[in-house]
């Protein structure tokens, strides 16, 4: 506890480094080194080795080549270095960072939106909803460019035309799964894609959870939507709740393993999340009430997705319409977002 | 003492004229077949030595060579046996030399003299029209498939009944020609409960000829619905039916009673099936199922169980209408304008889409299964309907409608939409595009959904494309989960 309030105090905190690593090029040169030699380091060791890789790093064409490749360093010391993720007790030497908007984005308030990676589509379709209505309502949102909730959470940025940062855990210049490499392309037109490790680092399993404290870190709250039991999700959470940040979980079925995590943490005190609107209120953002609207059919099928969800079928019986109607009003719910479909099942946003 | 006889061999499906010429001079008795021949035809020899025997004609006893020209192009199969014999015949003055080349012959002969089909003899028939011969001598099966190239058939049932006919002893029988294809027994819609959604994508997908995907855990009744398509396709315009009969006729797939494939052929082959069975190819070039599929539906059930190279394999079918098989020998083409339907579950323990259980599987196992199937792959699916388990209330529902009657509508909108293309509103281009910008859709996938567009018009008898039947065609566009 005590450590927190000193990590709290960044005077304190910044007299805390060894002069000479200070400015820019000592910290790409320690977080160079970090990503070279597979360590964890808040600060620069002692011993020779470290010695020599100083003496022959050369900061400035490294940052040339950064710069060739469409991407940057911001340093911890540097302006542009988010002041939340300076604040917690082992923040990075620097972020390596990739995309169009301005490192200032990571300044900007924030929320993580983590899960599972096999999610359900109950889990999908919560993500990418709660992320469309906080990007719309003007907050950055936070994720791992990983399968599952990560991902959707992404994509429900894009969708609401938001701003999105993506933390990596390997180096920066990978795309890891490889499979996300386009959603990757797309976030990073308007958002960011952020990683410690230098162009090069493989993706391992130990950097995965160092990577959390990373999207833990940059945000005010972190929302699991979706977690196993000793899901990777739930360490984001514990380093939310070392550093005071505010933790949401998504309440599920009490017999779904994949909701095992989410509602642990809820019995441990996390605040239960039925709507953006539990986010917003404690950055103090009044929710807009949803200005989409919808009539005839799709009103009708909204409805009955409110009250349970639902395949199309059901809705053809339910709603006494043909298949072909259902399908196209169904379509126009999803278009307002104010449905989404997974693995055949309807389900209602909020 | 030179004979000649006419008879065609297959490179795919193109017939390429093949002269039989036997040879007999005095020396030690032999027998000899030259011209690039296979294994079954060099076994042709003792087909031929005892079916001329059992037909109680002589063998000659010097030394006969039998040559198959053009001496470069491969031949293989045991249609030859029949022109060999004759020509060993016409070669030692048992048959009429000029009688002889005056026609072509296709078949094999049985070791007591009586003929029996093979396969190809449809081809082998238009490659003698061509050449200009009008009467074919073939086995008395394969007369009707024959008939449809055009020549005259001259069925034999024995080797000694093509030997008198040609000595002008023997009327041949008539042969009538063909109609009305094998009564078929097709699997009817009324048979398959509740999945309205799904049923509606396979109206669509018969009136538009879209390549449908089946997604759902199993026992959902994918294959069901899948195995119904052909019973609402429209039998074959007349063109198409010859088309398909040549392709069947080349695997030996024809029914001798009623040899013209009229319906639109249906194959569904297993997923252990190798690349060569399923595109064709291999030591004999055969057409693959692709290509038995040709003008009709090929099923792949289980579509994640194939192995990837089957399944790239059909991306050039699939895009061009046809299969190219290349060997060092030259390039065989054989059609593959099939409609692809497939199934597949959602994930790979099958739990997905189930409300009564719970997916346990990795994101690994589920990211390596959904990989199996390439995003090209996947782009050429125009339908793509998510089947989730229905609740018991709705497979209690009352009787579904029966083939017969969605067949109707799927004619009627199939001449429509022959007769000309309904075109796009502009409110319908301004909804689709609006789609492509919120929905994860690629510049091909907009092309698709376009197309089906035009499908759902044409199906509600709609002289344009309206926004309402973009919207319909939006929800059967590949799933988030599978893209």
């Amino acid at each position: 506890m005590s450590r927190r309030l000193d990590g709290g105090d960044q005077g304190a905190e910044a007299s805390a480094w060894p002069a000479p690593e200070r400015g820019l090029s000592g910290e790409l040169a320690l977080a160079v080194y970090a990503s070279e030699t597979g360590t964890h380091l808040v600060r620069a060791p002692a011993g020779a080795r470290y010695a020599a890789h100083v003496r022959v790093f050369d900061g400035g064409a490294y940052e040339q080549r950064l710069a060739a490749a469409g991407l940057r360093f911001v340093g911890r010391v540097a302006a542009a270095f988010p002041p939340m993720l300076r604040s917690i007790h082992d923040p990075p030497p620097g972020l390596f960072v990739r995309g169009s908007a301005d490192a200032e984005l990571l300044s900007r308030p924030a929320v993580a939106v983590v899960g599972a990676r096999a999610c359900s589509g109950y889990g999908a379709a919560v993500a990418r909803r709660l992320a469309r209505d906080l990007a719309a309502a003007g907050l950055v949102v936070v994720s791992g460019l990983a399968r599952g909730i990560d991902a959707e959470a992404h994509r429900g940025v894009l969708d609401a035309g938001g701003t999105t940062v993506a933390v990596l855990g390997c180096g920066i210049d990978r795309d890891y799964p490889a499979a996300h490499r386009e959603l990757a392309g797309r976030i990073a037109e308007t958002g960011l894609i952020v990683s410690e490790y230098a162009p090069g680092v493989e993706p391992a399993p130990w950097r995965f959870p160092a990577r959390n404290r990373i999207v833990a870190g940059l945000c005010a709250a972190t929302v699991v939507v979706e977690a196993r039991e000793r899901s990777g999700a739930l360490i984001t959470a514990d380093l939310a709740l070392e550093e005071g940040r505010e933790v949401f979980a998504v309440p599920g079925e009490i017999t779904s393993s994949l909701s095992a995590g989410t509602n642990d943490l809820l019995k441990l005190g996390a605040s239960p999340l039925t709507s953006a609107a539990d986010v917003l209120s404690c950055f103090g953002i009044e929710a807009k009430p949803d200005v989409a609207r919808v009539e005839g059919t799709a009103a009708k099928l909204l409805e009955l997705l409110r009250e349970s969800p639902a395949s199309a079928d059901e809705l053809v019986r339910r709603a006494g319409l043909d298949a072909g109607e259902v399908a196209r009003a169904l379509v126009e719910l999803e278009l307002a977002g104010l449905a989404a479909a997974a693995d055949g099942v309807y389900r209602a946003g909020k | 003492m030179l004979a000649r006889a006419v008879t065609h061999a297959l490179v795919g499906l193109e017939p390429r004229r093949v002269e039989v010429e036997a040879h007999i001079q005095d020396g030690v008795p032999a027998f000899a077949i030259v011209g690039l021949a296979d294994k079954a035809l060099n076994e042709a020899r003792e087909r031929v030595r005892s079916g001329i025997a059992s037909a109680e004609l002589e063998f000659p006893r010097r030394r006969v060579t039998v040559n198959l020209a053009p001496a470069e192009l491969r031949k293989e199969g045991s249609g030859f046996d029949l022109p060999i014999a004759l020509a060993v015949l016409a070669a030692s003055r048992q048959v009429p030399r000029d009688e002889l080349e005056r026609h072509a012959s296709v078949g094999e002969l049985a070791l007591d003299g009586r003929l029996r089909a093979v396969g190809g003899v449809l081809a082998v028939a238009e490659g003698a029209r061509r050449m200009g011969l009008e009467r074919l001598l073939c086995p008395s099966e394969s007369a009707a498939e024959a008939a449809l190239a055009g020549v005259q058939p001259i069925p034999v049932r024995h080797l000694a009944d093509a030997v008198a006919y040609l000595r002008g002893e023997l009327e041949p029988d008539p042969v009538l020609p063909v109609n009305g294809g094998a009564p078929v027994f097709v699997p009817d819609l009324a048979d398959v409960r509740g999945q309205e959604r799904a049923r509606r994508a396979l109206e669509l997908a018969a009136v538009g000829g879209h390549n449908l995907l089946l997604g759902g855990p199993p026992g959902t009744g994918k294959t069901m619905l899948a195995r119904r398509l052909p019973g609402i396709l429209p039998p074959l315009e007349p063109e198409a039916a010859l088309e398909v009969t040549r392709v069947h006729s080349v695997a030996g797939l024809l029914p001798p009673e009623h040899p013209l494939v009229e319906i639109a052929p249906f194959r569904a082959p297993h997923h252990s099936a190798s690349t060569a069975a399923i595109v064709g190819g291999g030591p004999g070039l055969r057409p693959g199922e692709a290509s038995l599929a040709h003008r009709g539906v090929l099923l792949l059930d289980e579509l994640a169980e194939f192995a990837r190279p089957s399944l790239e394999a059909l991306r050039q079918p699939l895009e061009d209408g046809f299969v190219s098989i290349a060997r060092a020998a030259g390039r065989v083409v054989f059609p593959a304008r099939f409609q692809l339907v497939a199934t597949m579950n959602l994930c790979p323990c099958g739990a997905r889409g189930d409300p009564a259980a719970e997916c346990t599987c990795s994101a690994q196992r589920l990211a390596r299964y959904r990989d199996k199937l390439s995003r090209a792959l996947l782009d050429r699916f125009d339908l793509v309907v998510a089947m989730p388990r229905p609740r018991a209330v709705e497979l209690a529902a009352g009787p579904s409608e029966a083939s017969e009657a969605v067949r109707g509508r799927v004619v009627a909108a199939r001449e429509r939409l022959a007769l000309a293309a309904p075109r796009r509103t502009a409110d319908a281009d301004a909804l689709l595009s609006r789609a492509v910008e919120r929905l994860p859709l690629s510049g091909r996938g907009r092309a698709r959904v376009a197309r089906v567009a035009q499908t759902v018009a044409a199906l509600a008898d709609a002289d344009e494309v309206l926004p309402e039947h973009v919207a319909e065609a939006l929800a059967y566009r590949v799933p988030q989960e599978l893209s």
